[in-house]
């Protein structure tokens, strides 16, 4: 943290320093070069997407090339897009997975943290080898025994759309497993936070007669509050952009989250590459406003996991 | 946040047996309600867990030497022991070798991402300025999901016609979505069939590291920002040059981060789905993922025996990284 903090200041200094001397090395020149040149392919991707989902694809970029000037500017891609791939309603879906998911995930793995992490009893390292481990796992190999299990779980279809009595392609079910498995990676990266709270500030509180609950609530999770901020954003990027639960848990159609709905798109609509290009704009645009606004967040919650506490 | 955590390591070990009294203590004096609430709050998540992650990876391996429609009853399960296994890797099969080898590729790929991440990150952590704006576009990417890469890369770069990708692929114009040409293939003595590599499978490789080098750019940032100053400037009095620095000061003292990245690295790898599910599974781009998928979904459903299978053959390729990192983890943060 610190260093991230000592940066601007040190950026500043070698400015102050650089003025007077009026001297560029020729390898920062070179690497300046190298970075422009990478940083403008980078672009070049989601530039032309961009600029040419708001052009017609078989009047205008078939005809004239990607990167022609434009004969006219439209908003019929998304206007399209949207209508044949159902946005609104998969955008609603997507919330309806992805807000309780996050919630409760962060919750849950906040209090499997604390309690192997302030406690010491027989399993709490196994219980936290368990969940790191299980986190990892190819989704591909358990959801034919997850369709068992939800099948059997019965499920009243006041509270869901579909009509089977059981929890199969209900979003529930997607909220369920994302909840199990992220909860993985979350207790991971809280425990490994948490270990570094002071014990004496857990003793001090239950010297004042706090129990385990106020004691998490009042003073620990306060004082976790980076980590979680951090680990919202992550987490929020995954569960959105979250592709395989959706298309094998939801198959129904209605229930479909925001990601399936490109691939179908992408069945009616396969050679109009623009209207293709407006609709991973339109998915995209969550994501990318969070990452912009949190860019500090999304970054410590990644490193985080990486860096040990 | 380290230091911390180290000193109280410390303080256990070089005095054991008041540590244990200590902690013998805390335990008992825990209230039955206190008791109670820490119960639940390992118990409801570890719950959830073990029976919607453990118990069906468990219930995988298990059915992998059954045979089984899963329309049918579930008393309908018939052990076969290693059939499935035996058909999958025999000469009745002509998806699981394909696939791997998809697989093997995607890891070394990827492998050649992490290090080009990595040296990005090296040109990044010099103090240059604008060094903020260089990385937000390099890790854009990363915030995307692998089916929407997918998409952007096919509006745009794939396409005979108009894509980008055809500007700089050497040879003639190629679509890149359906072309399952290969670029190379060999022979294997047991195999009917040749392995390679289809054009489309490299195309997808090019908009995965897009996504791929940023995040492991991030990771080495981090880890490059807690190398310590004073051991590279100890380097340079001592003459090395900058590769030289870098490879015996820099590059062993970021082992945490390298143990990281190599398990993403390789985890990403054999897990991948997104991307290619979403394209459609266009021909040639068979992978683990996609395969495991397809054998259990939909027409696939009647042979669960064989799709579990080819699950438990991934399976067990991840679970060698997964002890590894795990086992590398805790036995260091516990020590």
């Amino acid at each position: 943290m610190s260093a991230v903090t000592a940066d601007p200041a040190t950026e500043q200094a070698l400015e102050l320093n650089d003025v007077p001397r009026q001297r560029i090395k020729p390898g920062r020149i070179i690497l300046h070069t190298f970075l422009i040149t990478m940083a403008i392919g980078w672009l070049i991707p989601i530039g032309t997407a961009i600029y040419n989902s708001f052009r017609f694809y078989e009047s205008d970029t078939q005809v004239n090339g990607p990167f022609s000037a434009p004969d006219s500017l439209t908003l019929q891609n998304y206007r399209d897009a949207w209508r044949v791939g159902e946005m609104g309603k998969t955008f609603g879906n997507t919330a309806f997975i992805v807000i309780p998911a996050l919630f409760i995930t962060l919750l849950l793995s906040a209090g499997v943290a604390y309690a192997c992490t302030r406690f010491s009893w027989k399993f709490n390292i196994a219980f936290l080898v368990l969940f790191t481990a299980g986190n990892l796992m190819p989704q591909q190999v358990l959801f034919q025994p997850l369709f068992q299990i939800y099948k059997r779980v019965p499920w009243p279809d006041i509270l869901s759309d579909t009509n089977t009595g059981n929890l199969l392609g209900t979003k529930i079910a997607v909220i369920l497993i994302h909840i199990a498995f992220q909860v993985g990676f979350c207790t991971f990266v809280l425990a490994n936070y948490m270990k570094t709270i002071p014990k004496e500030l857990g003793e001090a509180a239950s010297v004042d007669g706090a129990g385990v609950l106020r004691q998490f609530f009042q003073v620990i999770l306060p004082l976790t509050r980076p980590a979680l901020a951090a680990l919202a954003t992550l987490e929020f990027t995954w569960l959105y952009n979250d592709f395989f639960w959706g298309a094998v848990l939801l198959n129904q159609g209605d229930e479909r989250p925001i990601t399936s709905s490109i691939a179908v798109l992408n069945g009616q609509y396969a050679t109009d590459f623009n209207l293709i290009a407006a609709a991973s704009i339109m998915i995209a645009l969550p994501t990318l406003i969070v990452y912009l606004i949190l860019q500090k967040q999304f970054i410590s919650g990644l490193t985080l996991g990486a860096n040990k506490g | 946040m380290t230091v911390t955590s180290q000193v109280d390591d410390t303080t256990s070990a070089v005095e054991p047996p008041k540590g244990r009294r200590q902690r013998k203590r805390r335990y008992t004096t825990l209230s039955r309600g206190d008791r109670f609430w820490l119960s639940v709050m390992v118990g409801v998540p570890a719950f959830l867990h073990i029976l919607l992650v453990w118990i069906p990876v468990l219930a995988t391996t298990a059915l992998s030497f059954t045979k089984w429609d899963n329309l049918a009853p579930l008393t309908d399960i018939r052990a076969v022991g290693f059939q499935n296994y035996w058909f999958i890797f025999t000469v009745f099969d002509t998806n699981l070798f394909p696939a791997l080898f998809n697989n093997f590729i995607l890891v070394f790929w990827l492998f050649i991402c992490s290090a080009i991440g990595m040296f990005f990150a090296y040109l990044l952590d010099k103090n240059i300025r604008g060094s903020r704006v260089y990385q937000s576009i390099y890790y854009f990417p990363v915030v995307l999901s692998l089916a929407v890469v997918g998409f952007i890369w096919k509006s745009t770069m794939f396409s005979r016609d108009r894509g980008l990708l055809n500007a700089i692929w050497p040879g003639g114009k190629v679509d890149f979505v359906g072309d399952g040409t290969k670029i190379f293939s060999f022979d294997l003595p047991f195999l009917d069939f040749p392995l390679g590599l289809s054009k489309n499978f490299a195309a997808l490789l090019i908009a995965m590291a897009w996504r791929h080098i940023g995040y492991i750019m991030v990771m080495y940032l981090a880890g490059l920002k807690g190398v310590d100053m004073a051991l590279r400037e100890a380097a340079a009095i001592d003459g090395c040059n900058e590769w030289q620095s870098f490879r015996n000061v820099v590059f062993p003292a970021l082992k945490p981060v390298n143990v990281v990245v190599a398990v993403i690295t390789v985890i990403e790898a054999l897990r991948a789905y997104d991307i290619i599910a979403a394209l459609n599974e266009p021909r040639g781009t068979e992978v683990m993922g996609t395969l495991v998928t397809k054998s259990l979904l939909g027409e696939g459903g009647g042979r669960v025996g064989i799709g579990s299978a080819y699950g438990v053959v991934l399976l067990l390729l991840c679970v060698v990284f997964i002890i590894w990192y795990v086992t590398n983890h805790y036995r260091e943060t516990e020590q």
